[in-house]
């Protein structure tokens, strides 16, 4: 897998931004998901509150429309006992080609100590991180680049259902339960953030990552990221112990790289027909927002092995952990 | 004004020599071993120096008018007399842009308000738009030999045609930006695995070479001569290379920063390193060095593409493309050719002679605009000279740059080699490495 900014590996997340999983270690990703795990009991409490981020503040900056996961940050921040500077720039005065360099300082120039940034430019958060240095900066999205609270959430999820199975806990199993463990993710590769966070999240942790895309919507150099490109979903399908959907990314790109939504449906999407070949115990996940009918028929995204939803619930402890991580420098959520 | 160069290395097309040069009113009037004093003349100590004609910039945008924020005609000039040019052929892709009499009217007169000599390439079609065609033969006729609609390249195969075939008996020579609209569509680096691991969107080397071979075959068609632009890699300049060897009136320049950047520069997705057509590939980069070195180029061209420091401040894709170059081509060209004997004639053909050849600027003609540029140092010449010290270094600060912009994507970086005086029409504009 190719490395990040000059080829820099972090190896903990203490204290440090958080721009794309491709910078992350085995170590730095285990630490992510084992302090995500003490957050899971904070969140099922009557009081869902610690105070790891009293009097810290956390701004959400987002020039990109996204309810589900900045109210996720939001929600992150609060229970870690941070005050909260929301930003939702793309309902804002501040509008596509304003410098990103003014922006941030006018945030910064308020005090802050992190910036939660999602934006449609790939690379935003990262021109954001050397404009100022003394914040933390977590990626929430950037373009068709990465959304590493995503592939950790998701490799999180997937962790969390493998160790209820084997009766075992999360952080009692480290990464052994990533071990050989076969992730296929089909669709829109080449305009998904998503994918290349996943990707980069799974290969780490040591499972056999494969990638099923129409010829149009696989990037340059996907063979180099540690991935096995098939050509036929239907032997992916029963190969598959993971199934990561992608949303078709219509709105990006200019023209049509699949001839119509009808034929990517017929021959990459998740129908009733094909999950019905799926071995029992295969998990099917999508980031949402799902295209229902599309990437994923409706009646798949409702069956018990869809755990779309507990993707989401996730999301709360795990960018709870990432802040705390990368604000506090700290692994342990439980407090005072 | 008279000035004395003392004891240069003049470096002719084919020979050097150790001599004394004195300029008088406008011209070269003596080249000799060793030339007294004449009372009242300035010195300048050449020692060590390489003595030459003065560069010849093919492809300058001097962002007036339009964005004069960016750079003006007059600080466009400063900033090339700093890089050792005399002449500079300004880009038409202004706003508007210089596709008519008056316009080009406008930059020559600026241009002659400079301390340089302006030429201007006029647009080839109508607001750059590529449909139809500008009024190429009445900007002519106000010394325009160069049309261009570079920003773009004309993307229709029937215009470019016409073009070409309207442009030859006129004895001007079109110049095209080589890259395929549909297939660099929204893109903002070179397409390579590291833009897909970027997640921004390719402007992929194909682009450049499918637009090279259409219009290669277009110049076997009409005869027509066409200048390539800033090609930038290898396959478009072994196409280049080969129609040349067959005849065809084709010539090409490189830039700076497609010999001396490769793509890996787009990691930090700093804007600063964004251009058309993008940093390419290091195999690519190795190829266009090679064609400076071993001849496959006619001209190095600094594609100076000044932009605000806030437009640089944007994420990298909505950020402009282009980065400067008039201050620091040289001394990238010097050190990419290094400093053997013979290198010396190739820097003085590339910067000068060569592109002064293209732009038909070696004869002032009936042009009141320019001097003559790009000849020997001889008796006789015009003065457009430049004293260029190989065993100098020099560190891009861009606070001190003369250009009105700051994008430079050298900062810091510490060159070899540098321009010591610039000498246009028989006055020093540059002296001790700045502005007189």
């Amino acid at each position: 897998m190719d490395r990040g900014a000059g080829g820099h590996v972090i190896d903990s997340l203490r204290g440090q931004n958080l721009l794309s999983l491709s910078d992350l270690s085995r170590e730095a990703v285990v630490e992510v998901l084992d302090t995500a795990d003490t957050f899971v009991e904070v969140n099922r409490r009557a009081i869902k509150k610690v105070p790891t981020l009293k009097g810290r503040v956390v701004a959400s900056l987002f020039y990109e429309e996204s309810t589900r996961t900045r109210l996720s940050f939001e929600t992150a921040a609060k229970r870690l006992g941070a005050d909260v500077l929301s930003l939702a720039v793309a309902s804002s005065s501040v509008k596509k080609g304003e410098s990103l360099r003014d922006t941030i300082a006018t945030i910064d120039a308020l005090g802050i100590d992190a910036v939660v940034m999602r934006h449609a430019s790939s690379g935003a958060a990262q021109q954001v991180s050397r404009f100022v240095p003394h914040v933390r900066v977590i990626n929430a999205g950037d373009g068709q680049h990465q959304h590493p609270t995503q592939g950790l959430l998701d490799a999180f999820t997937v962790r969390q259902v493998l160790a209820e199975r084997g009766a075992t806990t999360g952080p009692e199993s480290g990464a052994a339960l990533f071990d050989g463990l076969r992730v296929l993710i089909v669709g829109d590769v080449a305009h998904s953030r998503v994918a290349r966070s996943d990707a980069a999240v799974y290969v780490t942790l040591g499972a056999e990552v494969r990638v099923a895309a129409p010829g149009t919507l696989r990037p340059p150099g996907l063979s180099d990221w540690g991935v096995t490109i098939v050509d036929d979903l239907d032997e992916g399908l029963v190969w598959a112990d993971v199934v990561v959907l992608l949303r078709l990314q219509s709105e990006r790109g200019t023209g049509a790289f699949v001839p119509t939504m009808r034929e990517f449906t017929q021959t990459f999407g998740l129908t009733v027909e094909r999950a019905a070949t799926l071995r029992p115990e295969t998990i099917v996940m999508h980031p949402g927002p799902m295209n229902r009918g599309v990437e994923i028929d409706s009646a798949v995204a409702d069956e018990p092995r869809a755990v779309i939803t507990r993707q989401v619930t996730n999301g709360v402890p795990v960018r709870m952990a990432v802040l705390c991580l990368a604000v506090a420098g700290v692994t342990e959520g439980r407090g005072e | 004004m008279t000035i004395l160069l003392r004891q240069g290395t003049v470096i002719g097309s084919d020979a050097h020599h150790s001599a004394d040069v004195l300029i008088r009113d406008g011209l070269v009037v003596e080249v000799a071993e060793r030339i007294d004093r004449p009372a009242g003349a300035t010195v300048i100590d050449a020692h060590g120096c390489w003595i030459g004609p003065g560069f010849v910039d093919l492809h300058t945008h001097l962002r007036e008018p339009g964005a004069e924020e960016a750079e003006t005609v007059e600080s466009g000039a400063r900033a090339g007399a700093v890089g050792g040019y005399s002449a500079l052929v300004a880009m038409p892709n202004t706003e508007p842009p210089l596709d008519n009499v008056a316009l080009v009217s406008h930059v020559l007169a600026q241009g002659r308000r400079s301390i340089l000599d302006v030429a201007v390439a006029g647009a080839i079609t109508q607001g750059r738009r590529g449909e139809l065609l500008a009024p190429m033969a009445e900007m002519a006729r106000l010394g325009v030999r160069l049309f261009t609609d570079d920003g773009d390249g004309v993307q229709s195969a029937s215009v470019m045609r016409r073009a070409l075939e309207y442009a030859k008996p006129l004895g001007v020579r079109l110049a095209q930006h080589c890259e395929e609209a549909t297939l660099v569509a929204g893109g903002s680096m070179n397409e390579s695995p590291l833009s897909g691991r970027l997640g921004l969107s390719g402007r992929p080397a194909l682009a450049e070479v499918v637009m090279v071979l259409r219009d290669l075959e277009l110049v076997r068609l009409t005869g027509a001569p066409l200048h390539f632009l800033h090609l930038s890699t290898g396959r478009s300049l072994a196409l280049v290379a080969a129609a040349r060897a067959e005849g065809l009136p084709v010539t090409c320049e490189v830039a700076p920063h497609h010999f001396t950047l490769d793509e890996g520069a787009c990691d930090s997705y700093d804007p600063h390193f964004k251009v058309h057509p993008p940093l390419r590939s290091p195999s690519d980069v190795a190829a266009v060095r090679r064609a400076l070195v071993e001849g496959g180029c006619d001209a190095v061209a600094s594609d100076h593409a000044p932009h605000a420091p806030e437009r640089k401040d944007l994420a990298f894709d909505e950020a402009p493309a282009g980065m400067l170059g008039l201050e620091h081509a040289a001394s990238l060209t010097f050190e990419a050719l290094g400093a053997t004997g013979p290198s010396a004639s190739r820097f003085f053909e590339l910067l000068s002679r060569g592109p002064a050849r293209i732009a038909q600027l070696r004869q002032s003609d009936d042009r009141p605009s320019h001097s003559a540029h790009g000849g020997e140092v001889a008796a006789g010449e015009d003065a457009n000279l430049v004293v260029f010290d190989p065993g100098a270094t020099w560190r891009v600060d861009p606070g001190r740059l003369q250009s009105r912009a700051r994008n430079t994507p050298y900062a810091g970086r510490v060159l070899t080699g540098q321009v010591r005086a610039t000498i246009v029409r028989g006055a020093l504009v540059v002296s001790d490495a700045g502005l007189v």
